[in-house]
């Protein structure tokens, strides 16, 4: 009885999901001692008349999905190229910006769209699927660091987007293309929500029909290995940076629908950072391998909640990257392998203590 | 110590897990002489090295060096540079982004601040007097890769160097580039260091050396005169047989059945590969196991690795069944109904963190296709029935293949191209560093695999089990294909001959 109730808890250690979950419960249990009031949930009515939800939990959900689309993406470039890239927030920008473009027409403030939305949407995947095959490039095939190869268009990007438009100071107003950041008439969740749960469906369906899962992560453990199986590893790494660059622009379309407004430089900034937290946090290793989709996007919503709660404890957003950073030395540190070593060999002399 | 020796060794230990690496090892160089050190794959040659060098704490014996009354210890590299004993390793490890003259001094001067003229004149200096081609200023990375080995050489003997170790400097280097080599060398003899010359090229060994020391199997088989001691002589002592005592394995190779009437599947002309192979042919026929043998380093593994597409394949054709195909990577081989079990099962066979049941599908899942994923049920069911029948030793098929001892590793990546049902498999040392009831289920597997119709290529350190199980020998030496053994000629002399190949052929 006692050893199956040990082997269940050793079961529940080892599992990847224990950590976003872990860090979930704690900042739960730390909101309910400092403030209970942190989860409560109003339902009001917006300028419309339609009804929304809103509180802090709502805007964790709200939030973390664009965390949760990006992690998805960045999951899978972590696990093939063992490196991230960091021209997300720029990614962003670029598509974004290409969508005011098409929607706009000439006018800085249109009355009305000039184009389908769906136009400008497909429009941004082009263009964030562009962002991800050239970084793709530089990696799969110039062999260059996933970070060093996506500095170029961390750099570059903001620029690109504001290039586009000319630096354009851009509002639009329109109660349809509202929709994506915001709510959908009648519906009290935030559609982002939606968006998300929709992209996270697609990914288990592709990882489940497809050998994407497979193949990145034999990549990732072995190249040379994996060569020699026949896989085309150059054409693998290439694909995931492709996926990334398509979440960059589902999240883009999230990003510029929600303020009808486009800040070149401020939007979605650091965001790469928080996408790359959120694979850490899921216990994937930042060197690639082996990964779970599931446990980097519960980190995702751990991380919203994380900078939710911070924001709460009336923290200026110019210090939340200092209080964000305590949390990732910790993570980074418990990860470690040579500290996972020393405390499994603690844990093993307190076991033979005992016994 | 003996009067005109630099170092001595006597009775050296030492012990890893399982394993007695080194047991009693005596070995002596003497000044001013070039020291052939020899041995086959796990002999204990590095082993001795990286005690020498304090890269390992012996567990007994002991090293004098000239110069000490006591016997000298040895903690770390570092001490071993402060007594005198250098080492340029195979690989290169200096930076090729920095100049030449830093490369030969940097980490050698005490104190924080360096004085760069300086520096560059001693460097200049150095380099006239040793005849290298090369400008104290000049970045590394533009010198040919022979200039870079003489200058990590030039920063080796550059301290009070008594003991210069060379691990296999010439593997990377063509023969004009040797030769520069070689009189760096001589003129480093001359200069009275004594150098230990560690390589698997023969020609090389009676070209420059005036003594070689053999080890086998942890063991010193002995010390001798370069004109002592023939070629022939040489491989029987690396390989622990002598030419005169194996009459007996003459019969089992002389009732095999002629080959040349078997149909051929595979037939490949001219194949070369960026693997530095010369262009070889080969007829692959239909149930029979064949192989090549030669010492390691020879080039033999490149000759499949070539053959598989594994690595870039420069010229050659392939013709299968009558028509020919094309071959350049691992997918078109595999497609092609081909096999390859690599040789080293670590960096290209096992996928670590995967389970025992991904390694054992991934073959046959990549030729399915990307869109086509074997359910759960049938990659369990695929997994489970190798596991029984090769009796695979895991946990389940979900444990990580890592944690499978090697035999068992093997026996998985075995498992994995059986999968595929290859029509010709590819074994590169599937034996090597497993246990001994792991090797003989392995070559009974190959004799029956080969007897329900699949060609076979077997490759093994060791020519017994060569010659057990195969019914051709291609023989490897210097990167050249260099002699085709079958029928009556499969016995242990005559391989050893060939593999020795100049004057041996008495």
């Amino acid at each position: 009885m006692n050893k199956q109730k040990k082997s269940f808890v050793s079961e529940l250690l080892h599992n990847q999901m224990i950590i976003p979950i872990a860090a979930i419960l704690l900042l739960v249990i730390f909101n309910l001692i400092s403030d209970p009031s942190f989860f409560a949930i109003k339902l009001t009515h917006n300028n419309l008349g339609n009804p929304i939800l809103s509180g802090n939990l709502i805007s964790v959900i709200d939030f973390g999905s664009e965390l949760a689309i990006l992690a998805i993406g960045m999951t899978l470039v972590t696990a093939a190229s063992g490196g991230q890239d960091i021209s997300v927030g720029a990614g962003v920008a670029i598509a974004g910006s290409l969508i005011f473009k098409i929607l706009r027409g000439n006018e800085n403030t249109p009355a009305e769209l000039h184009a389908p939305i769906i136009l400008a949407f497909l429009a941004a995947c082009l263009a964030g699927m562009a962002c991800g095959a050239f970084n793709g490039v530089l990696v799969a095939i110039f062999k260059i660091q996933p970070m060093v190869a996506t500095l170029i268009l961390f750099t570059a990007g903001r620029s690109i987007a504001s290039w586009i438009n000319m630096n354009a100071n851009i509002v639009i107003n329109d109660q349809t293309f509202a929709i994506f950041g915001g709510f959908i008439p009648g519906i009290p969740v935030p559609t982002p929500v939606f968006i998300a749960i929709l992209c996270i469906i697609v990914a288990f369906l592709v990882l489940k029909f497809t050998n994407l899962g497979l193949y990145t992560q034999a990549v990732g453990i072995n190249e040379s290995s994996s060569r020699l199986n026949g896989l085309n590893t150059t054409l693998i790494k290439w694909v995931t940076f492709v996926i990334l660059g398509l979440c960059v622009a589902v999240v883009s379309l999230i990003k510029v629908s929600r303020t009808g407004q486009l800040n070149y430089n401020g939007i979605a900034k650091n965001i790469e950072m928080d996408a790359i937290l959120a694979v850490a946090l899921g216990g994937n290793a930042l060197s690639g391998g082996k990964f779970n989709l599931g446990a980097s996007i519960l980190g995702a919503y751990a991380i919203q909640f994380l900078t939710t709660t911070l924001l709460k404890l009336k923290i200026s957003s110019e210090a939340l990257p200092a209080y964000k950073a305590v949390v990732v030395i910790l993570l980074v540190v418990i990860s470690a392998p040579t500290v996972r070593e020393k405390l499994s060999r603690m844990a093993n002399k307190m076991k033979s203590k005992k016994s | 110590m003996l009067e005109n020796s630099v170092l001595e060794m006597r009775g050296i230990e030492k012990v890893f897990p399982g394993v007695r690496a080194l047991q009693g090892v005596d070995f002596t160089l003497r000044k001013g002489e070039i020291h052939a050190l020899m041995g086959e794959n796990g002999a204990g040659k590095s082993t001795l090295i990286k005690v020498l060098t304090g890269v390992y704490a012996k567990d007994g014996g002991e090293i004098y060096l000239e110069g000490h009354d006591k016997p000298v210890h040895i903690k770390s590299p570092q001490d071993a540079q402060n007594v005198g004993i250098s080492t340029v390793y195979q690989e290169i490890t200096l930076c090729p982004n920095l100049s030449v003259a830093e490369n030969m001094y940097i980490g050698r001067t005490k104190g924080v601040y360096q004085n760069w003229i300086k520096m560059n004149e001693d460097a200049k200096k150095q380099l006239e007097s040793l005849r290298i081609p090369a400008e104290p200023t000049q970045q590394l990375g533009s010198c040919s890769i022979a200039v870079q080995q003489m200058v990590a050489i030039a920063r080796a003997v550059d301290a009070d160097c008594k003991v210069l170790i060379l691990d296999e400097p010439t593997s990377s280097l063509d023969d004009q580039e040797v030769q520069k080599l070689f009189g760096l060398m001589r003129e480093l003899k001359a200069r009275g260091v004594g150098i230990i010359f560690v390589t698997h090229f023969l020609d090389q060994v009676y070209e420059v050396c005036d003594r070689i020391t053999v080890l086998r199997d942890g063991q010193l088989v002995g010390e001798y005169e370069i004109q002592d001691l023939p070629r022939v002589q040489l491989v029987s002592k690396m390989l622990g047989k002598e030419m005169d005592d194996l009459s007996s394995i003459k019969d089992t190779s002389a009732e095999q059945q002629p080959i040349d009437e078997k149909e051929p599947v595979f037939e490949i002309y001219g194949l070369s590969s960026t693997a530095a192979v010369n262009p070889f042919d080969i007829k692959i026929r239909k149930g029979e196991v064949n192989g090549f043998t030669g010492l390691l380093g020879s080039g033999r593994s490149e000759c499949v690795r070539a053959i598989f597409g594994a690595d870039p394949v420069t010229s050659g054709k392939v013709v299968k069944n009558g028509k020919e195909v094309k071959i350049k990577t691992p997918i078109q081989a595999m497609k092609m109904g081909i096999g390859y079990l690599p040789e080293d099962r670590k960096v290209d066979g096992i996928i670590g963190d995967l389970s025992v049941r991904e390694n054992i599908i991934l073959a046959l899942q990549v030729l399915k296709g990307f869109f086509h994923p074997f359910t759960k049920a049938q990659a369990y069911a695929f997994a489970d029935e190798y596991i029984k029948l090769l009796d695979i030793k895991t946990a389940s098929a979900d444990t990580p293949i890592k944690s499978l001892s090697g035999g068992n590793q093997q026996k998985v990546i075995l498992a994995r191209w059986l999968l595929t049902h290859p029509e010709y498999l590819i074994l590169d040392e599937p034996t090597r560093g497993i246990d001994i009831g792991t090797k003989t289920d392995i070559q009974k597997l190959v004799l029956k695999l080969a007897s329900e119709g699949m060609s076979i290529t077997f490759i093994s350190s060791e020519i017994d089990e060569m010659l057990r199980t195969c019914d051709r020998l291609l023989v490897v030496r210097d990167r050249k294909v260099v002699g085709e053994l079958s029928g009556a000629d499969l016995n242990q002399n005559k391989v050893m001959s060939t593999i020795a190949g100049g004057e041996s052929n008495e």
